[in-house]
C-alpha cells in the first residue's frame, strides 16, 4: 500500500492550551480514514495544519511525497478541502461557484466549464446550476461544496463534518456521492456520527485532547474494546481517555 | 489565472447585493439632488456645485470601504476563506483579487456623481475628467480603509466602523456640508489632518482649473493612501500567514 499521509509529531499549541499532540498518523492512498472525537479533541485543527491552512507549531506532515512545511505550495495544488460549514459564495451560481474554484486551481474557462457540468450532474445540481446558492436548501448547499472541493481533481481530499446539520435523507445521498469516491481518492472526514464513520470508513482514528488514541477498523477497535458496536467502543474509549 | 477568478467571484458578489447598489450610487445622488434643491431655493451660495459634485463624490466613496470590507469579514465568519487558503491561491493574490474589483466599481460611482452634478449645473470640460483622476488616491484610501477593517474586524464591526463612523467622518471633515472656516479652531485643523477635506479640495481645484493648487492636497491624500494600503496589506499577510483571519 502505498502511502498518502504521513505524521510526524504533529503538534498545535496555542498559548495556554495544546491542539494536537505529537500526531503520529499514516493514511494510504485510496483509503477512507475517519477521524472521531468529542468536540475540542483536534479533529478540525488536525484538517487545518494538514491542508496547510495552519502551521503546525513542531512536527511535520508528508502529503504524496510533499512536506506541508517545506513545499505547501506543492501540497495545495494536491488536496481539496470541504469545511466545516457549508463555505460556498452566496450570491454566485452552483456553476459559478463551481468554475471559480475550478479557475482558483488554473483550469481555464472550457476545462472549467467541462468540469463543471460533470460535477453538477455526478451530484444532482444539473437543474439548480443557474440559482444562487443563497437559495438552495442545506443538504444542495453541502453537496455543492464538497462538488467545489473535488472540481479540482484533488488526490487527498479533506471532508470536515460534511454531514453536520443534514437531515437523513441528505445525509444519506452525501454518503452515496462519498461512496463513489472510494478508493479513487484518498479521503480523511471527520465526524460526530458513529453510523456515518462505520458505514463510510476502511479505517478509523479516534481523537481525545489533542492526542490520536486508537486506530482500526471498527471491527479492531471492537475487538480491542472488547464491545459489540463502534459507538460502545468510541465511549469505552473516550472513558479510558478521560481517566 | 487563478487570482482572476477570484477576482471575478468578488465583483459579482459585490454587484449583486441590491444593497450595496443602493447604497453607493443611490445614497449620494439622493443627497447630492436634495442639497442642490436646497441651495436652489436659497440665493447665498452654500451648498454651489463646484463643492457638492467633489464633496458627494468623495462621500460616496466612503461606501466602497463599507462594501469591501464587508465583502471580506463575510468571507472570514463563513469559512469561505479556510477554502480559498487551503487553494494555490497566494497572499498576493488574495489581496488583488479583494482590490482589483473595487477600483473600477469605485471609478465608475465618482463618474456617476459627476454626470449626475453636471445635469446640476456643473459646467461640463475636460477637468470634470480630470477629476476621475485627480480621486484615484482616494479611491485606493478608501479601498485601503476596507481591506484593513475586513482583516480585523467582523461584519457587524465593519458595519458600524465605516458604515457609520467612516461616512460621518468623510462627510463632516470634508468641507461639503458646511464650510470649515466658519467653525475654525481645533475643528478645521483636525479636518486638515485627516484627508477628506483634503480630497474634496483637490477635486474643486481641479474643476476649477486651478492646477497649481491640487498637488499639495493630492500629497496628503496619496500619503495617507499609501500608509493605510501598506498597513491593510501587511495586516492581511500577517494574519494569513499566520492562520488567525
Amino acid at each position: 500500500m502505498i502511502t498518502a499521509i504521513q505524521t510526524i509529531n504533529l503538534t498545535k499549541k496555542y498559548r495556554t492550551r495544546t491542539a494536537v499532540n505529537a500526531l503520529n498518523m499514516t493514511v494510504f492512498q485510496g483509503e477512507l480514514f475517519s477521524l472521531l472525537g468529542v468536540n475540542g479533541a483536534g479533529k478540525t485543527t488536525t484538517i487545518k495544519m494538514l491542508s496547510c491552512v495552519l502551521s503546525p507549531t513542531s512536527g511535520n506532515a508528508v502529503l504524496l511525497g510533499d512536506s506541508i512545511i517545506s513545499n505547501p505550495h506543492s501540497v495545495k495544488n494536491k488536496i481539496n478541502i470541504s469545511p466545516q460549514e457549508t463555505a460556498v459564495a452566496r450570491n454566485l451560481s452552483v456553476r459559478e461557484n463551481l468554475e471559480m474554484i475550478a479557475g482558483i486551481y488554473g483550469n481555464d474557462k472550457t476545462t472549467a466549464q467541462s468540469k463543471a457540468d460533470t460535477l453538477m450532474s455526478l451530484f444532482g445540481l444539473t437543474k439548480a446550476a443557474k440559482d444562487k446558492t443563497k437559495i438552495l436548501s442545506g443538504g444542495m448547499q453541502r453537496r455543492l461544496s464538497i462538488a467545489m472541493a473535488l472540481i479540482t481533481e484533488p488526490k487527498i481530499l479533506f471532508l470536515d463534518e460534511p454531514t453536520l446539520g443534514l437531515d437523513v435523507l441528505a445525509r444519506r445521498e452525501l454518503w452515496a456521492v462519498i461512496e463513489k469516491l472510494k478508493g479513487k481518492t484518498t479521503i480523511i472526514l471527520t465526524t460526530h456520527y458513529m453510523e456515518e464513520a462505520e458505514a463510510l470508513s476502511d479505517r478509523i482514528g479516534i481523537m481525545s485532547n489533542g492526542e490520536l488514541k486508537a486506530v482500526g477498523t471498527v471491527t479492531e477497535l471492537m475487538l480491542q474494546t472488547n464491545t459489540n458496536s463502534l459507538e460502545n467502543a468510541f465511549i469505552a474509549l473516550a472513558a479510558e481517555m478521560g481517566e | 489565472m487563478k487570482t482572476r477568478a477570484f477576482a471575478v467571484r468578488n465583483r459579482k458578489e459585490l454587484l449583486r447585493d441590491p444593497l450595496n447598489l443602493a447604497f453607493a450610487l443611490g445614497f449620494p445622488l439622493v443627497v447630492l439632488f436634495l442639497l442642490s434643491a436646497l441651495q436652489a431655493n436659497i440665493p447665498e451660495p452654500i451648498f454651489p456645485i463646484t463643492t457638492l459634485a467633489p464633496g458627494i463624490t468623495v462621500f460616496g466613496l466612503s461606501f466602497i470601504s463599507l462594501f469591501s470590507g464587508m465583502l471580506i469579514a463575510k468571507d472570514r465568519s463563513t469559512l469561505f476563506l479556510v477554502r480559498l487558503m487551503a487553494s494555490p491561491l497566494t497572499a498576493t493574490g488574495f489581496i488583488i483579487g479583494y482590490i482589483m474589483p473595487i477600483i473600477p466599481m469605485a471609478i465608475g460611482q465618482s463618474a456617476i456623481c459627476l454626470i449626475a452634478a453636471l445635469f446640476l449645473g456643473l459646467n461640463l470640460s475636460i477637468n470634470v475628467l480630470l477629476v476621475l483622476i485627480v480621486f484615484l488616491p482616494a479611491v485606493l484610501l478608501f479601498i485601503g480603509i476596507g481591506l484593513l477593517a475586513g482583516t480585523l474586524l467582523n461584519d457587524k464591526l465593519v458595519g458600524g466602523i465605516c458604515g457609520a463612523l467612516l461616512t460621518n467622518l468623510s462627510a463632516w471633515l470634508s468641507g461639503t456640508w458646511f464650510d470649515l472656516d466658519l467653525v475654525g479652531g481645533t475643528f478645521k485643523s483636525v479636518a486638515y489632518l485627516l484627508p477628506f477635506v483634503h480630497a474634496v479640495d483637490a477635486g474643486k481645484a481641479t474643476l476649477a482649473g486651478n492646477y497649481a493648487l491640487i498637488f499639495p492636497h493630492l500629497l496628503w491624500v496619496t500619503g495617507y493612501a499609501i500608509v493605510i494600503l501598506t498597513i491593510a496589506i501587511t495586516v492581511f499577510r500577517l494574519k494569513m500567514k499566520n492562520a488567525t483571519i
